[in-house]
């Protein structure tokens, strides 16, 4: 579930030329953190991304061609908390300049043809209603009737609860995407990067062919605050981890952000798509 | 995501709703003067006929305007029919399946072979238990991997031998535990979720009483959904949406009403197919009633989804599903802003 509400910066540091490390306090020049792929040059911190960006790390550069960008919820419930939904996604919107928590569209990797997804952890936490599930859907999709593999890359929270209902089902629509995606034969490739999480990790996150998780990358269910109320009891270390969710059989590979665009090209590869 | 067991009816929750008092009084007042009446052979029915059209009065006025919240509460009341009542009362005959045939045999998931009106079925529902015992046995209908690998390991069983499969969905939620993390919750609801999209046999599902998110569609990915009148089904609890939005469990009735939980409200979301009646006051006022509508239904639904060719079922499946919460629109796109140049980013990245 999105737990955060509020727009968080991206990079959980200040913008700035130097960022003290969230992880080993260490000063890091913004360029280099950059360059580096937002990851810590000293420690392997492997900051949040947004979904544009990622997109520029893992694809050929100028070959992604987006589709469905300009999707946008219709607030079916009207939803109001402390403020209005729209009001919400309006803010969010202005923000981030993004329409929505995921970017879909067809490119490259590698020289390989793909259809890609990456997701906006910043955006409602990355949360998902009805425009993440209609992409991912038209995503999967796609990369059926193209016979191309499906590249997804998840960050998010869960289900968008302003959207009630109708972001539940999301999960039972893109999953029996997937499926029609996997009775044509096409190969999906989910890398789960921070935070991967709820209604998305228990629908179209972890139905991969191949499940790749980035280092640290919390990946699980029920949120940690809910269980340990619930077991009286603080976590054990790493818990919900990428390593942990490794050493638990439910992922494949933990990879660094570096390695990415030649281990999913080597995969599609040994796969024949 | 998943709501916490002690969310669920038990604990410290009054037996009485607080909108029900009213109504208990006259309840509790016709009982007394029948038992005089058997005491002393006095004749009081004139009495108390009068009384029981004044509660008949009253539980419509009340039940026809509960508030979403107190939908909930129904939903969650101590005495609402649970998974094992409708199979005793509905049931002509029920062999369970327990093996998962991977870890443990979950009590909070119930699966079997069923026999309702007359029609032989694969079964499959939650439990959330009734007494002490048994409720923390069933994790108060909370169910771990284990129980939704053995509901696919079952309804798969099902559709080898062309039998229709019935579920009953009455959860908090899945259960919010370490072991269910290391067991992979999240994947063994996913699995379940691409599965039941494809699998080859008429499905109807219903939720009983809470349908509480994932824990919920793990099993309720059907031909035909409903929803009992006093039931509710919702991507998150009412408590921990206002814990989150709101900041505070106490604004639940608030989260209720904003979330459309309510059957009314996700029927006219296209969310649900259908709504099954209950009797006038809720389930536990009349649960062989509230079992005689369930049962009904089962036999209605089922009719209608096996009037189809299995091909053709399925790929209205998928047509449905494909189609459920599309409420979206398309605006022409504005060029993406970028914060900040990409551009050495991209550089690195092509290498
Ligand atoms: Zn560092």
């Amino acid at each position: 579930m999105a737990e955060s509400p509020q727009p968080r910066r991206n990079f959980e540091a200040p913008q700035g030329m130097w960022i003290r490390c969230a992880k080993c306090t260490q000063m890091i020049y913004r360029r280099i953190l950059e360059e580096n792929l937002n990851v810590c040059p000293d420690c392997d911190h492997h900051y949040r991304v947004d979904a544009r960006t990622r997109i520029a790390q893992l694809n050929d550069p100028d070959t992604f061609e987006e589709f469905l960008a300009g999707l946008e919820s219709t607030d079916p419930l009207e939803f109001t908390d402390r403020i209005p939904y729209k009001q919400r996604l309006q803010k969010v919107k202005s923000d981030s300049g993004e329409t929505e928590a995921i970017i879909v569209g067809k490119g490259f990797i590698k020289g390989r043809p793909v259809i890609l997804g990456a997701m906006n952890p910043d955006f409602i936490m990355g949360s998902m209603g009805a425009v993440v599930g209609e992409k991912v859907t038209a995503a999967a999709e796609r990369a059926a009737d193209e016979n191309l593999p499906l590249v997804m890359v998840t960050a998010s929270g869960g289900a968008r609860m302003m959207e009630g209902m109708v972001s539940l089902v999301q999960m039972a629509k893109t999953s029996a995407a997937i499926a029609r995606l996997d009775d044509a034969g096409g190969l999906y490739i989910v890398v789960m990067s921070d935070p991967t999480t709820a209604g998305v990790a228990a629908s179209f996150a972890f139905l991969g062919d191949v499940i790749i998780a980035e280092p640290g990358a919390m990946i699980g269910f029920a949120g940690a605050r809910v269980i340990a109320n619930t077991i009286k009891a603080t976590l054990p270390e790493g818990f919900q981890r990428a390593e942990f969710m490794l050493e638990h059989g439910f992922v494949d590979r933990v990879v660094h952000r570096k390695d990415l665009r030649s281990e999913i090209a080597r995969i599609i590869d040994y796969c024949g798509k | 995501m998943s709501a916490q067991p002690n969310g669920s009816a038990g604990g410290g929750m009054p037996y009485l709703l607080e909108f029900e008092k009213p109504l208990s009084k006259m309840e509790l007042e016709i009982q007394r003067l029948e038992a005089t009446q058997a005491e002393t052979g006095r004749d009081y029915s004139e009495v108390i006929g009068g009384i029981r059209e004044q509660l008949t009065s009253a539980l419509k006025q009340t039940y026809a305007k509960l508030t979403p919240w107190e939908n909930v509460q129904v939903a969650r009341h101590p005495k609402r029919p649970l998974l094992r009542d409708y199979i005793r009362m509905m049931c002509t005959d029920f062999t369970e399946l327990h093996g998962d045939r991977l870890y443990g045999d979950d009590r909070a998931l119930v699966c079997g072979f069923a026999k309702i009106a007359g029609t032989r079925v694969m079964l499959v529902g939650h439990q959330k238990g009734r007494d002490t015992r048994e409720r923390l046995e069933c994790n108060f209908g909370c169910a771990h991997p284990e129980g939704y690998r053995k509901a696919l390991q079952k309804m798969q069983l099902a559709a080898k031998f062309g039998l229709p499969v019935v579920c009953l969905i009455d959860t908090p939620g899945a259960y919010p535990g370490v072991e269910a993390e290391e067991r992979g919750i999240a994947s063994a609801i996913a699995v379940n979720l691409l599965e039941l999209s494809r699998l080859k046999t008429p499905m109807v599902a219903c939720v009983i009483g809470e349908g509480g998110s994932g824990g919920a569609l793990g099993i309720a990915v059907a031909d035909h959904v409903a929803v009992m009148e006093h039931s509710y089904y919702s991507v998150i609890s009412p408590e921990g949406c206002a814990a989150i939005l709101w900041k505070s469990g106490e604004h639940a009735a608030k989260a209720a009403h904003a979330l459309r939980l309510s059957p009314r409200e996700l029927l006219r979301l296209n969310l649900i197919d259908s709504i099954v009646d209950e009797p006038l006051g809720g389930a536990h006022r009349d649960p062989d009633g509230a079992a005689r509508n369930l049962s009904a239904w089962v036999d209605r639904s089922l009719r209608e989804v096996r009037r189809m060719k299995i091909d053709a079922l399925m790929k209205r499946r998928y047509d449905r599903l494909r189609a459920l919460g599309s409420f979206v629109t398309e605006s022409k796109p504005e060029r993406p802003r970028s914060r900040r140049s990409s551009k050495a980013v991209t550089e690195a990245a092509a290498s």
